[in-house]
């Protein structure tokens, strides 16, 4: 068996990930670093990111004030001192992308520009125009091709992660062009596939995103944080679940119900205003505007179409010019996608999966308790996010935390030895699994496609917007049927060449395992806080879960979920407050707590 | 009831055959689905080895690329519906000009070092601390190379452009506007390194500027006209060098070009 070396591997080459192999490169030049990715770098989903990254850039904003905006927005479950680290080195990492190239947006007098976005007080998001995750990804990518150390495996699908007496030692991979199965080692491997949002039906998510990462942890032994808590982004184009950003908002859209009514007003977001007013209204955060539209749903006052429910994003009081110049991929994707003119006509809108808060149980350097294994991005829990996640603080988040996770790695793997010959045999035996459970299996009646369907529809009825308890043991039960049936899948395509199949089917693999652990963590939390809403248990309980869940993978495959306090250093739990009455500045919260309380 | 509409894909696998052979596969037409989603139907519903690549759905990742009814289109912006006529059969084709790996899935090794020979990153002389804060660039200054920030790499111009079909070492159009992209950036210093890969004849001298690659890309960038700036200053700078004093280095005319 074929078998290659490094000392860093990365798995994914989204922006975390291409931030970590840079900070990897740039600590020790000697080290050899790998970017295993299933599919071209460029390709990943960190492209099709729109409004921004958030950084304190401008002299009306303090750290301060985009610290308690992320804790308060994720509603207390932030860890603390990973946020404080996470503002401070936001704005030094966007900047560090400006020196690499990046087509920020710009004031006339040459400055970075910055807009407002949803639940941040201050004007603190860089953006590339709405495409921004786009311009990073590229900058990123090209960049790291200057970098020789740095070894692409392009379409390298990671199968299983190599662990021996409780060291990460590298990975088991398929090269998906020829079909090659084989170990590549590594003193250190940094996870960095991004989130899981294909477990659901809708999602803003691409095909490529099915937990890849966050199944290979757990099944390697490491736990997974906070699982429960899934963000619904409001504004989504029906059937295509395609993202209308955040940023049409924050330029001044307006959502409407069928009657044209500024329905948000009704939901304790605050009263309507001509223009965009910080952290009220459209501005407010994500979950409380998706939670907004279902109650409004109930009330019979959205739209009814044959791809659900919708209500209208209206752009069209903004004008042709501030469209096409901050809102010009909003534009062509209504064009090209919804077949409609946003400069003249409403938008149809439904809240739809969009990012996933838990992950990877990680410390601020993105190491896991797995020795040799780290985290970054959307696939790791730090955590900084909460129960709710800012729009415009997961690009920045990657860059913060990729480039700590590389640096950690680095350091790491320059003190370890290389893998044995223990590693071998194990990819050997992973090797014989994957002929025999799917390229040279005998039998099989299951469709890879009916369990996703069946897969992602239970979930949804389970582990929506809103959840309780009978829904989700139902949900609970379907998901081990479907694990049961999925070892009966069988492959129409048993070539070796190019197999999507089969790796349709490892995804769907994967992803049966993180819907397992949402659909757990969340029957375990007993309680509503953000992205997390229990109609059976409507209010927050910050005496039994001012704690992050870890759930665990027993032996014989089934879950185990615990509880880890959240970190509180300053800022001590409070009420989520939006609209008029929100505070002015963190200064004004008067429950603050000395610093370095944890509980 | 939804109309109907026949695929014709070329299938191949190297394990299996020696040359592609076309396959036909009836799908339903709905009025909101894209050749993608026809693509996605074939492979759930009837036969799981179909073989292409997608991801985004949403033309920005650049994955999904094809001949569509013989253009080079993304599979997902291009609607079933423009080629449904009753009776009508489309064809589906990997993009022209690569190898095929298998079915609609092409090899794009070249491309990638295709991209990386010119250079894609900011090329500096001196580089300030970051403490200094980030380089000024006016929105003037930005809208000089945006447009050439936009490609996405799908290699559609690639599989419209008839030198790359005849010239396989042809740098091409994508990577042509890449290396424009940085050139025209004023945060860059590297257009005098980049010129050494394009003036070359396997560089912007192999255009025939048919401007096919222009007319097929996406994303609106005009890869035919860095191309065209290209040779301008490749001219020019030629015309420069019998007419700049000796012992004046390139950097001085760009320090003076800077203070115009």
């Amino acid at each position: 068996m074929d078998a290659s070396s490094h000392d860093v591997l990365l798995v994914g080459g989204g922006g975390a990930g291409l931030r970590a192999a840079i900070a990897a490169a740039e600590v020790n030049p000697k080290l050899s670093i790998a970017v295993v990715s299933k599919v071209y770098p460029m390709r990943s989903h960190t492209v099709s990111a729109e409004g921004g990254a958030a950084g304190v850039v401008k002299g009306d904003d303090s750290l301060d004030e985009h610290a308690y905006d992320t804790i308060s927005g994720g509603d207390w479950l932030c860890d603390q001192d990973a946020v404080e680290a996470f503002v401070k080195e936001a704005p030094q990492e966007l900047l560090q992308l400006e020196r690499w190239g990046c087509p920020w947006s710009r004031e006339p007098d040459g400055h970075i520009a910055v807009r407002a976005f949803g639940g941040m007080k201050r004007r603190r998001t860089w953006f590339a125009a709405d495409k921004t995750g786009f311009h990073m990804l590229h900058t990123l990518f090209q960049t790291t091709l200057k970098f020789d150390p740095i070894t692409r495996y392009d379409e390298w699908f990671v199968t299983k992660l190599l662990v021996d007496d409780g060291r990460v030692d590298g990975v088991v991979a398929i090269e998906l062009m020829s079909g090659k199965i084989q170990a590549i080692t590594a003193k250190a491997v940094i996870l960095c596939t991004g989130g899981c949002g294909r477990v659901f039906p809708f999602t803003t998510n691409a095909n490529i995103k099915n937990g890849d990462g966050m199944a290979l942890a757990y099944r390697a032994g490491a736990s997974l944080k906070d699982m429960e808590f899934v963000q619904y982004h409001p504004t989504g184009l029906p059937f295509t679940g395609i993202l209308i950003t955040e940023a049409a908002r924050a330029e001044g859209g307006y959502l409407l119900n069928k009657d044209g009514y500024r329905y948000l007003q009704d939901y304790n977001l605050g009263k309507p205003q001509p223009n965009p007013v910080m952290r009220s209204m459209e501005l407010g955060p994500r979950d409380r505007l998706s939670q907004a539209f279902v109650m409004e749903d109930q009330k019979g006052r959205t739209l009814a179409t044959p791809y659900g429910s919708v209500v209208h994003l209206d752009l069209r009081h903004l004008g042709e010019k501030i469209i096409n110049s901050k809102l010009p991929f909003v534009r062509e994707l209504c064009l090209k996608y919804q077949n409609l003119d946003p400069v003249k006509e409403l938008i149809p809108v439904r809240p739809v999966v969009h990012y996933m808060m838990g992950g990877v149980s990680t410390d601020m350097n993105g190491a896991t308790p797995l020795a040799g294994l780290y985290a970054a991005g959307e696939v790791a829990c730090v955590s900084i996010n909460g129960a709710n996640r800012l729009g415009s603080n997961s690009l920045s988040e990657c860059l913060v935390f990729g480039a700590r996770a590389g640096k950690a790695a680095a350091l790491y793997a320059a003190e370890q030895k290389a893998a044995d010959d223990k590693a071998m045999a194990q990819a050997n035996d992973e090797r014989k699994r994957l002929e025999a459970q799917f390229l040279h299996k005998q039998g099989g009646r299951e469709r890879v496609a009916t369990i996703r369907e069946q897969m992602q529809k239970a979930i949804e009825k389970s582990a929506g917007i809103y959840r309780e308890e009978t829904s989700l043991a139902e949900g609970a039960n379907k998901l081990f049927e479907l694990q049961e049936r999925y070892q009966d899948i069988v492959l129409d395509d048993r070539s070796r060449t190019f197999n999507t199949e089969l790796e349709g089917a490892l995804e769907l693999g994967f992803m049966l395992d993180v819907a397992e652990s949402i659909v757990q963590c969340a029957l375990h939390r007993t309680e509503s806080r953000g992205a997390h809403q229990r109609t059976d248990f409507p209010a927050r309980d910050d005496e039994n879960f001012l704690a992050h869940s870890l759930v665990f993978r027993k032996p014989d495959g089934s879950s185990r979920v615990e509880y880890l306090p959240v970190k509180v250093t300053r800022w001590a739990p409070g009420e989520r407050v939006y609209g008029e009455q929100a505070p002015e500045s963190p200064q004004q919260i008067p429950q603050a707590v000395p610093a370095g309380r944890a509980g | 009831m939804a109309d109907k509409i026949v695929l014709e894909i070329p299938r191949y696998s190297p394990e299996r055959d020696v040359k592609p052979h076309f396959e036909e596969f009836e799908v339903p037409v709905h009025k909101e689905w894209v050749v993608l989603d026809a693509l996605n139907y074939i492979k759930d519903q009837v036969d799981g080895s179909l073989t292409y690549r997608w991801s985004c759905r949403m033309g920005i990742c650049g994955s999904c690329g094809m001949m569509v009814d013989g253009e080079p289109k993304l599979s997902c912006a291009t609607f079933l519906s423009s080629y449904s006529r009753n009776g009508n059969k489309l064809r589906v084709e990997p993009l022209r000009y690569f190898p095929i790996i298998r079915d609609l899935v092409t090899e794009l090794s070249d491309f990638l070092v295709k991209l990386k020979a010119v250079k894609p990153w900011l090329i500096r002389q001196e580089e300030p601390p970051l403490s200094e804060g980030e380089f000024l660039q006016t929105p003037e200054q930005l809208e000089q190379y945006k447009q050439y920030s936009m490609c996405i790499n799908c290699t559609l111009c690639y599989a419209a452009c008839p030198v790359v079909g005849l010239d396989p070492v042809f740098v091409g159009p994508a990577a042509i506007a890449l290396a424009q992209r940085y050139n025209q950036d004023s945060r860059d210093q590297g257009a005098g390194d980049r010129m050494a890969v394009l003036a070359h004849p396997e560089g912007i001298w192999g255009c025939t500027f048919v401007g096919e690659c222009t007319r097929v890309c996406p994303k609106h960038v005009d890869p035919a006209g860095a191309i065209q700036q290209y040779k301008l200053k490749a001219a020019l700078d030629w015309v420069k060098s019998f007419v700049t004093p000796l012992g004046r280095k390139n950097t001085d005319v760009r320090r003076e070009a800077a203070n115009d």
